[in-house]
């Protein structure tokens, strides 16, 4: 029996916008599609690859960078609502050799494995700090659970985390 | 790749930080999708919605009219592949045929790729994909494997070991005075590395393509290419240095790399591919498992029968199949025990391994039921385990190379206070939760394979060794560094491990926890002739201080040769090579199970068994009005030889344990039956531990020296920590509770039931 699906909805006229980000301190003009997701646009149009794409749907946290200083889902976020925004990724934490104080207490703390979950990790704890939820170990945990590491390397994040919990320099 | 971390002189035992660690919280580190290659074309896939049947048309004109979509690559316009079964049988395919996307209209399960939009950006191509529209003949089909006849093929996979029977079990246990006669199931599970599978194929124009793919096994997926598409071999190169997790999921090559390399070969230009998280539910899987258990004991728990038979779905086009049945007849003296298994074809994909395959089904399940045992004789669990111990391979009848699992169960037991556990059900409390203590036995396989290191010693002092293997987030590149640096005498930034590269010399896929144990190996093997080569160059140095001394008379320290008896004349290795004439010493050396081990376990007449063995302890707070469970303590101890790396080692069996949490609790696949098609396919609704469901997890590596198991006494960590977890949480939540589900997870509405 054959079987006919939906059709499919009219065919949008392909429209670019032209928007502004600084990203990592750097001025960036796009002229891109309405339907281009900010995640999409640092690794495909950025080569900021270090911005990870896990699911695509929110589910995750891979793909969380700081915008305008707070943590996001740039998955779900379209790059076009975010024009004139200061967006801060894993690859403009650290200045040059040194190490920002949260990517070196993953290190010291070996939180992580494969390592594809990290950036989002990182972000979302420096995140975190901002906002001034990680107050004790349970909150910490709460509060990061938008982070799904597969390798199990949760304990070793949470013990990262809380090592630099208190340090003016690792918000 | 550089590591710049540490500068104090490491070797195996050193609890060196991560290499790759730089690399990875910069994101600086590439996977698959991540290469960049210029003039790149974007493929989506278009995933069948019947489970069996046929495309009768496939309306491709609204995506071809689209802005950007370049093509549309089908069953109807793929080019030439191959005919053969054989070219698609990668190194760990099941016996069968190997399923091959676009071959012909044919669907044979839900989810199978039948188009592959390609577009000049992504955003180009996935509109396209929503755009193209199929019409399908519809088959029965049967989905539900404990509704499909069973059957044992003929024809069973090189690694499955055939149950091997003792004594009388149907009169034992007809005779016992305690039993236990039980049915166990564990449903389906995906792998889900957080990375999802991709390929970059860079098309050169000559000929020659180079293929980032997320593969654990650079050289697998080459071959599978040249086998597939007819490419030569020098004009395939696969890379993987960095792979987002695998558990599994990228031992054989996925579909992802298939139509990738087909969109290029069609097109000539390159093209990426990236599967969505949806996709990653439509290729492989942990099987799901009706396991049939009976035990009888005497009042005191020795066991005086064992029956454990294990039914597991396959594909209708391949036959997999793992050894579930025989995990507790190998673990426990009793002298009489049937292991049988079964396999039954359903209309899906077929399963394949995933974290120990067998032995997180069947010890797991089997652990639950022997706990089951120690309520029924009123035996302590760890009481009735000691009762039942056994230094033997009881299932083989023969001893092993090590076992250190009686220190195991004791060092885990005192960590966790399991003296102080109250043994009735639901004796223990915390406010409003009841608290349940629970545990098990973990065991798995400690393997070696053939694996071939090039080392390669510079004048400067920098050493550098390679292998086509993998590093999946297991540490091989930590574990090399720390090996090569120990036996040449440097520091671990004058080491640089390469990996992922099938240019590089001869590796397996990374799997079966095999790696530390074989690649350590033949890096130290490597190396060993980098000592033997700088020996005899020092003989040239004017004056030869050395005295011709060989290397067995040196130490080779802070990049010097030192005699050992006398450390005032040494000889460094810049200047031996400069006095030799030569800039470099390099040499290609493989770490390989003797002839003699080879050809016995070839025969099946293997003299000792290898395997690494753990005790889990859990301890679980249920709230009694929700149901909810928390798991707030666990600890694994775990006997598994040699420990190259305390600290990456521990991250191992912390990720093992973390996802035997996620299969007593969260993971659970779930079909439709009627549409022959799995329903939960994104984590919002397959549940994996988040940060709130792991609370302390304490490891405990046992003393466990082993001269035999492997060249450095390794036996490997990646497996082990996910055995048996699962049942010492379902133990405890009997403990908890007093209620036993023999169905995982063991989720609130199991629970409130």
């Amino acid at each position: 029996m054959p079987t006919k699906l939906a059709e499919p909805t009219a065919q949008t006229a392909e429209r670019l916008i032209d928007i502004d980000l600084t990203v990592n301190g750097k001025a960036e003009h796009f002229s891109i599609a309405p339907w281009v997701t900010l995640l999409d646009l640092l690794r495909e149009r950025l080569d900021l690859t270090g911005t990870k794409k896990g699911c695509d749907h929110g589910q995750c946290g891979a793909c969380t960078v700081l915008v305008d200083g707070k943590r996001v889902n740039s998955c779900l976020t379209l790059a076009v609502v975010r024009d004139g925004s200061e967006i801060q990724t894993i690859e403009g934490l650290s200045s040059g050799d040194t190490l920002h104080p949260m990517q070196q207490a993953f290190i010291d703390h070996d939180a992580f494995q494969c390592g594809y979950c990290t950036p989002g990790q990182i972000c979302s704890a420096i995140g975190m700090l901002r906002e001034g939820k990680a107050d004790g170990r349970d909150a910490i945990r709460e509060n990061m659970s938008g982070n799904l590491c597969r390798c199990g390397a949760y304990t070793n994040i949470a013990d990262a985390i809380e090592s630099v919990q208190g340090r003016e320099d690792a918000r | 790749m550089a590591t710049k971390l540490n500068d104090a002189p490491v070797g195996i035992g050193s609890s060196l930080s991560r290499v790759d660690g730089k690399l990875k919280v910069t994101g600086g580190a590439r996977y698959a999708a991540e290469h960049p290659v210029a003039d790149l074309l974007y493929g989506v896939v278009v995933s069948g919605a019947i489970a069996k049947g046929r495309v009768t048309k496939l309306h491709t004109e609204a995506a071809m009219a689209a802005p950007g979509v370049v093509e549309v690559v089908s069953h109807l316009n793929r080019p030439h592949i191959a005919w053969f079964d054989k070219a698609y049988q990668d190194q760990v395919a099941p016996p069968g045929s190997p399923f091959r996307a676009f071959y012909d209209a044919e669907i044979i399960y839900s989810g199978q790729p039948i188009a592959l939009v390609v577009g000049r950006t992504f955003e180009d191509a996935r509109h396209g994909a929503s755009l193209v529209q199929v019409e399908y003949e519809i088959d029965e089909h049967e989905t539900d494997f404990e509704r499909s006849p069973e059957f044992k093929p003929k024809k069973t996979r090189d690694t499955f070991v055939e149950p091997k029977n003792r004594g009388d079990e149907a009169g034992a246990y007809a005779k016992a005075e305690h039993k236990v006669d039980v049915s166990y199931y564990l449903p389906t599970e995906h792998h889900n590395p957080m990375e999802m599978h991709a390929t970059t194929v860079q098309w050169h124009g000559d000929g020659r393509i180079t293929v980032y793919d997320k593969t654990q096994g650079s050289q697998n997926v080459q071959a599978y290419l040249v086998g597939v598409f007819g490419f030569a071999k020098k004009n395939v190169r696969v890379l993987n240095p960095y792979v987002g997790g695998g558990f599994g999921s990228g031992l054989r090559p996925q579909y992802q790399v298939y139509l990738a390399t087909l969109a290029a070969k069609m097109l000539e230009r390159s093209v990426r591919v990236v599967l969505t998280r949806q996709q990653m539910f439509s290729f492989t899987h942990r099987s799901e498992c009706r396991h049939i258990i009976r035990l009888g004991a005497n009042d005191d728990g020795a066991l005086q029968s064992i029956y454990s038979k294990a039914v597991t779905p396959t594909s209708r086009f391949e036959n997999y199949m793992e050894p579930i049945a025989n995990w507790g007849g190998q673990a426990y003296r009793c002298d009489n025990a049937t292991m049988d298994w079964a396999l039954t074809a359903v209309d899906t994909y077929t399963p394949g391994d995933m974290r120990a395959p067998g032995a997180a089904t069947g010890m797991t399940l089997f652990e639950m039921a022997l706990d089951e045992m120690a309520y029924e004789t009123g035996v302590d669990p760890l009481a009735l385990r000691l009762t039942n111990y056994s230094d033997r391979d009881e299932m083989m009848d023969i001893p092993y190379t090590s076992k250190a699992l009686r220190e195991a169960y004791q060092e885990g037991a005192e960590a966790f206070g399991w003296s102080q556990r109250e043994a009735a059900p639901r004796s223990m409390r915390d406010g409003s939760e009841l608290v349940g203590w629970g545990m098990a036995t973990g065991i798995w396989d400690a393997m070696f394979q053939k694996t071939t290191v090039r080392a390669k010693l510079s004048a400067n002092g920098h050493l550098e060794v390679a292998t086509a293997g993998s590093d999946i987030g297991t540490g091989t590149y930590t574990v090399m560094t720390q090996v090569a640096a120990g036996a040449l005498g440097l520091p671990a930034d004058q080491v640089s491990a390469v990996l992922g590269d099938s240019d590089l010399p001869p590796s397996p896929i990374e799997g079966g926890s095999w790696t530390a144990a074989s690649t350590g190996a033949a890096v130290q093997i490597a190396c060993d002739a980098v000592r033997v080569k700088l020996a005899k160059a020092a003989a040239k140095v004017d004056g030869n201080p050395l005295g011709g001394a060989s290397v067995d008379d040196l130490r080779f320290e802070d990049g010097r040769m030192i005699l050992a008896a006398d450390p005032s004349k040494a000889v460094g290795y810049g200047e031996a090579m400069t006095a030799a004439g030569v800039s470099e010493i390099e040499a290609t050396e493989a770490a390989a199970p003797g002839p003699l081990e080879s050809i016995g376990e070839m025969l099946g007449v293997k003299k000792k068994a290898k395997n690494t063995h753990s005790a889990i302890y859990a301890e679980v707070k249920v709230d009694e009005e929700l149901g909810v469970v928390r798991v707030t303590r666990i600890v694994c101890a775990v006997a598994a030889g040699r420990i190259v790396n305390p600290k990456t080692a521990r991250s191992q069996i912390l990720g093992g344990v973390v996802m035997g949490i996620g299969m007593a609790l969260h993971e659970e696949t779930l079909a439709d039956h009627r549409i022959g098609r799995f329903m939960n396919h994104n984590f919002a609704e397959y549940h994996i531990p988040a940060h709130a469901d792991v609370l302390d997890i304490d490891v405990i590596f046992v003393d466990e020296p082993d001269s035999e198991v492997s060249p450095l006494g390794i036996k490997g960590l990646g497996e082990i920590g996910i055995v048996g977890t699962a049942a010492a949480i379902g133990n405890a939540i009997f403990h908890a509770t007093g209620k036993r589900v023999r169905s995982l997870p063991i989720t609130i509405d199991k629970l409130l039931d």
